[in-house]
């Protein structure tokens, strides 16, 4: 069984050594370093980069970002559940809708922002309709700020949400739902006393399959937040590319990994090894 | 309003389902206070006819009558009828006093100590409230289920099959329990089952379903000794069809001579024994070549394959089938 065991793990084990443990161990040594004219990189060795994280300036993206991912999941979650719920109870289509849920990743997020894009922008399909048919006069502002980001996060990330929760609920035993009823619980009732609380699992599930990628990301936030909008992500890539800092965004994204870690670790501790 | 001697009653009810009528035409008066037991095999309708007087399904025919008011358009949580599930249901994330409490809680009760504490007493869990259903044995996960709904006083408590889930020693035990908590309580009882022993031990009144319809209504006594249809008399117990006369193993008798005194009596041979501890079925082929099982208690006499038998019963213990030809 144990040789077994580590022919098995092996693959995996080289996998994750080669392609995350010793990136993220260059990334720690990258943040020591000192910003330079060659790779962005140079002597002598410094702290200083984590001390500039702590930045009003970063500080202030930071809680931005924290905050548009906290509504992104929330906004997902508000939309995810009940698409669940009805997916699970809708026996033999099931499999259909979930294939639908699932549709969007045929094509690349990149080419899907765009396609929001071409809708919602100035000169884009919903406001040259609504002027065409005389319900504004100038175009709406749809596009490049906070709405357009959590827009584009929400769409982006919802079948994230939605798998995890279809998962919980289609094994919740229908029974109970209508031993909620029988005892006296009207709808309303069965939902938040007997459904939500058995669907714990797949809400922590979704919401950190959702927050987490949400929280890092800088696609949406460049395209649809258009510089106006933007998150951390868009700070940590900017330092590797435009600024060519590199020692600068590794501490950036080493500070963001930590905190995404602690809250976590809250979370796992509070529900087991269920989300593992 | 009309609250005669029926607590429930169901009016020429039926249920049309796109592929099948899975209830057909069922009327039936339940007594206030009785142990009422729907009885038939897996399919016959008793669950669903369950199911629409708790109002998880509505009937597409009939009316459903709870205290002589129509109940057929209200919703679950507007009866006060109460389900024990097959399964149970019990809520696997409240512990065993959250699920009791549970009813109670929708209907706004202030005070929820006291008929806790005493359900919990007639059910015999008390000092296991706060256990979660999954800490509990089959035996008190189907206690929990009768105290959630008792508790509520119920005009009528459904039982869906609320055995079955036990092991069969334990259920020989339930079903005196339970009949018992009917009596003490008083609650009405509708009772579902397949199982006839279940029925017959427990019921004051028994209707046999078969295909969507009631084939026979009446005490267990009527239904075991007076069958109405082959189906009943057949799905109570076993039957020997000897010439077209119906005659239980029990009161089937063999004899190695010619038994002088009774005139109902056939010759044959001994086919097999089935040895079933306190008692041995002993099949006989009789020369018309029908087969008879005559049940007897182990006695001195041995039977083996081959033997040259006679059987023979009392003329009183035939089973007359008045509404069919038979």
């Amino acid at each position: 069984m144990n040789r077994l065991r580590t022919i098995f793990l092996t693959p995996a084990a080289l996998v994750m050594t080669s392609l995350f443990l010793a990136p993220l161990a260059i990334i720690c040594a990258y943040s020591l370093l000192t910003r330079g004219a060659y790779f962005g990189l140079g002597l002598p060795w410094t702290i200083a980069n984590y001390g500039r994280v702590f930045d009003p300036l970063y500080g202030e993206v930071l809680l931005r970002s924290f905050a548009l991912a906290a509504v992104a999941t929330v906004l997902c979650l508000l939309l995810g559940f009940p698409l669940a719920l009805f997916i699970s109870r809708s026996g033999q289509r099931k499999n259909f809708y979930l294939n639908l849920v699932i549709l969007p990743f045929w094509t690349s997020l990149l080419v899907r922002i765009y396609a929001w894009i071409f809708l919602l922008r100035d000169t884009g399909l919903i406001n040259a309709t609504l002027q065409k048919i005389g319900l504004t006069h100038a175009p709406l502002p749809m596009l490049y700020n906070d709405g357009a980001v959590i827009l584009g996060l929400v769409y982006g990330y919802l079948p994230f949400m939605v798998l995890p929760l279809y998962a919980t609920l289609e094994r919740l035993d229908p029974f109970l739902i209508e031993a909620a009823a029988d005892l006296g619980a009207r709808p309303w009732t069965a939902l938040l006393r007997v459904i939500v609380p058995l669907a714990a699992p797949g809400i922590r599930a979704g919401v950190v399959l959702v927050f987490i990628p949400c929280l890092g990301a800088f696609l949406v936030p460049d395209l649809m937040g258009g510089g106006k909008s933007i998150m951390i992500g868009n700070v940590v890539q900017n330092q590797f590319t435009t600024a060519r800092d590199w020692p600068f965004g590794s501490a950036l994204s080493l500070v963001l990994m930590a905190a995404v870690m602690t809250l976590l670790l809250v979370l796992v501790r509070r529900s087991g090894e269920e989300l593992l | 309003m009309d609250s005669g001697a029926y607590i429930l009653e169901l009016r020429d009810v039926s249920k049309q389902y796109p592929s099948h009528k899975a209830v057909d035409g069922v009327s039936l008066a339940v007594e206030r206070g009785a142990f009422y037991s729907l009885l038939g095999p897996s399919g016959c309708g008793k669950t669903t006819t369950l199911r629409m007087v708790a109002g998880f399904e509505t009937p597409t025919a009939g009316d459903v009558l709870l205290n002589g008011s129509r109940i057929n358009d209200l919703r679950p949580y507007e009866r006060n009828v109460s389900t024990v599930f097959q399964n149970y249901a019990l809520f696997p994330h409240l512990t065993v006093r959250g699920n009791i409490e549970f009813g109670l809680r929708r209907r706004g009760e202030r005070d929820l100590d006291t008929p806790v504490r005493e359900v919990l007493e007639l059910v015999q869990l008390s000092g296991k409230e706060s256990r979660s259903p999954a800490q509990l044995s089959g035996g008190e996960r189907q206690r929990v289920a009768l105290a959630r709904s008792l508790v509520l006083r119920p005009e009528v408590l459904l039982l869906d099959e609320p055995l079955s889930a036990l092991d069969p020693n334990l259920r020989k035990q339930v079903r005196s329990e339970l009949k018992s908590l009917q009596r003490s309580t008083g609650i009405t009882f509708l009772f579902i089952t397949h199982d006839q022993e279940e029925a017959l031990s427990m019921s004051d009144r028994i209707a046999v379903m078969h295909g969507g319809r009631l084939e026979q209504v009446g005490t267990p006594e009527d239904i075991y000794q007076r069958p109405r249809t082959r189906f009943v008399a057949e799905f109570l117990g076993a039957m020997n069809w000897i010439d077209g006369i119906g005659v239980r193993p029990e009161s089937t008798h063999l004899a190695r001579t010619m038994p002088e005194s009774e005139s109902r009596r056939r010759a044959g041979r001994v086919e097999n024994c089935v040895f079933l501890g306190n008692r041995i079925h002993v099949a006989t082929r009789l020369q018309n070549g029908a087969l008879a099982i005559a049940e007897i208690h182990q006695g001195p006499e041995c039977w083996n394959a081959g033997d040259p038998v006679h059987v023979w019963w009392h003329a009183a213990d035939e089973l007359a089938l008045p509404a069919e030809n038979a």
